[in-house]
């Protein structure tokens, strides 16, 4: 029987305790906010473990990493960066081309706990309307940023994203970046569920593309158990990718999600009481079972 | 059964094209808007200065990815981001000379931290940066153009003697003392800005301001003739007559030289010279004796 949206994870945590049901949840904001202490010890403790931004940073001034799609931004508009720039895209490139793309958005993202908290309060307080916008439309916008540095020559789409203006206001100073912050989070809650990660933003657009080959992967192993509670589809950010693997037994679908959309957040493995999911690697099930990746019937659901 | 499926596909057609139609709209007018919030939020106010190296404005916005790793790398500490809501493009760095001046490390660690080259890695002597020009934008504030010593601005220029000379006028008000006038030289001066954090007045009189709006620039079409001769190594107007000063034998007049000049003989014929080059010996002359 479903469940309804606030009540999504009580079973779980009557079945597994409250700890267990929270488990990559907790992980994630650890890591998430673990990340931003790394860019603080430095105005806080005096040493610096990583210097700059999600943008571009040096750890222990040694390891260079830069994010891709800001400096793919840069280089349309015409700069030639320096080495230390193309190593550090290279390496954020093959993490999240072996992890998938989307843990950023949901391993590292500070703009997520925004949210999720959004996401959240909306299942709280029952809030059922949502306006209806492609979730495509993020490719779009993708699109526009990459397009906008070419006419203007300047990287605009920084001067708005709030995923580096939320990051940078916290490491470096925030000035009125919180409006812009409240103004997603009231987005997301008043007006469209997922609105702003699941529909508009051009970076996590940007890290699904690069998702497509990714090893880690959520699968529902265990999908026969599932008892139809809906707990996964109400938490989920991206519900649309877990149909396929979750009810495609029929179609000979394996159960891995494939979508490029899947954040990994595993939240779908803390509320589901049955355990139908648990991460796992992209090639498990499809040798033993002859199944075909769930990914070919997931491509065109909006 | 064949033509329901038609028709419904054809209402799928429609609706995809549509939809895919309304979403390029939108995102469009999206784009309308950034790009003019773009040009309005990019322009940099005057007192805002870039760090050492940096692009021309418009290139360096293309080539600053905000991720203020300069920012950490300078050792005074002068170094911040623009914030949303400031007049400063968002996330780019900056300085303000009154409040804190670059201090011009020799070593340049803003420079080498820059990871895209928005700070250009060809800079290596800091004295060739060129972060704005320091202008006297004040002369009526000034208290060297009252004829008071202040030389504060001289003093404290790390390229100095060259980036700001003082320059002697009479004093007209007193008729009798000098002006230390100081006086910017462009192809020195790198728009640090410690003159102006120097500057004693409430207000400083002396600004760093972008070199664009610092510097005015001379018509193409105008030659000095002054410059011509000295390339061509002849006047190609007229042929330069030299001006002949009407002067007694032996004494020759050097108009940008030592003034008037006694040749040997000229020297034994006035042995008296009305003055000693010692102003002691005017002032212990007895009367009598003469």
């Amino acid at each position: 029987m479903a469940n309804m949206p606030q009540d999504a994870g009580k079973e779980a945590i009557q079945a597994k305790g409250w700890l267990y049901a929270h488990k990559w949840l907790l992980l994630r904001r650890i890591s998430q906010l673990g990340i931003l202490l790394l860019f603080l010890t430095g105005s806080w403790f005096g040493f610096w473990i990583v210097k700059g931004n999600l943008a571009s940073s040096l750890t222990l001034d040694f390891l260079p990493l830069t994010d891709p799609y800001i400096l793919l931004q840069a280089m349309i508009s015409g700069v030639t960066p320096e080495t230390a720039a193309f190593v550090g895209a290279a390496i954020v490139l093959l993490f999240y081309a072996l992890v998938g793309g989307r843990v950023y958005c949901s391993w590292v993202c500070p703009v997520n706990m925004v949210t999720d908290a959004a996401a959240w309060l909306r299942r709280k307080l029952r809030i059922r309307g949502s306006t209806h916008t492609s979730r495509n439309t993020r490719y779009w916008i993708l699109a526009l940023t990459l397009v906008l540095p070419v006419i203007t020559g300047g990287i605009v789409w920084e001067l708005v994203n709030p995923v580096s203006i939320l990051f940078r206001g916290i490491v470096f100073s925030m000035g009125l970046a919180w409006l812009l912050i409240l103004a997603i989070f009231l987005f997301d809650l008043l007006i469209a569920r997922d609105g702003w990660c699941g529909h508009y933003c051009p970076v996590g657009a940007f890290y699904s593309l690069l998702s497509n080959h990714a090893m880690l992967r959520v699968s529902a192993a265990k999908r026969e158990a599932c008892d139809d509670c809906m707990d996964c589809f109400n938490v989920c950010p991206e519900p649309q990718v877990i149909k396929p693997a979750l009810k495609g037994a029929a179609k000979g679908a394996s159960p891995i999600i494939m979508a490029n959309q899947c954040t990994n957040c595993g939240r779908c493995i803390d509320v589901c009481a049955v355990d139908v999911f648990q991460f796992n690697n992209r090639y498990s099930n499809l040798s033993q079972s002859g199944l075909q990746p769930a990914k070919d019937y997931s491509k065109h659901t909006v | 059964m064949g033509k329901s499926t038609k028709n419904s596909k054809g209402i799928n057609r429609r609706q995809f094209l549509l939809t895919t139609l309304k979403t390029a709209c939108s995102v469009g007018l999206v784009g309308v808007g950034l790009g003019f919030y773009a040009q309005r939020a990019n322009a940099l106010p005057p007192l805002a200065i870039r760090p050492p190296g940096a692009l021309p404005e418009e290139d360096f916005l293309g080539a600053c990815i905000r991720c203020g790793l300069c920012v950490r790398d300078c050792p005074f500490d002068i170094l911040f981001l623009g914030q949303l809501g400031d007049d400063i493009p968002s996330g780019s760095p900056y300085f303000i000379a009154r409040t804190g001046p670059c201090e011009m490390c020799e070593d340049i660690p803003c420079v080498k931290a820059c990871p895209t080259n928005a700070l250009d890695h060809s800079l290596t002597d800091i004295e060739q940066a060129r972060m704005g020009l320091a202008v006297l934008i004040d002369q009526e504030n000034c208290i060297a153009f009252q004829g008071l010593r202040c030389e504060v601005c001289f003093n404290v220029c790390p390229v100095r003697g060259k980036a700001i000379t003082l320059e002697m006028q009479p004093n007209v008000r007193s008729g009798k003392h000098a002006l230390f006038i100081p006086i910017v030289h462009s192809n020195a001066c790198t728009g640090c800005g410690l003159c102006e954090k120097a500057c004693i007045l409430e207000k400083a009189a002396i600004k760093v301001l972008p070199l664009d709006l610092a510097k005015g620039e001379l018509g193409g079409h105008y030659r000095f003739g002054w410059k011509e001769k000295q390339k061509a190594g002849e006047a190609l107007v007229t042929p330069d007559v030299e001006h002949q000063y009407n002067l007694p034998e032996g004494v020759r007049y050097e108009l940008q030289g030592e003034g008037l000049i006694l040749d040997g003989k000229a020297q034994q014929a006035m042995p008296n010279k009305p003055f000693s080059s010692n102003p002691l010996d005017t002032l212990n002359r007895n009367p009598e004796e003469e």
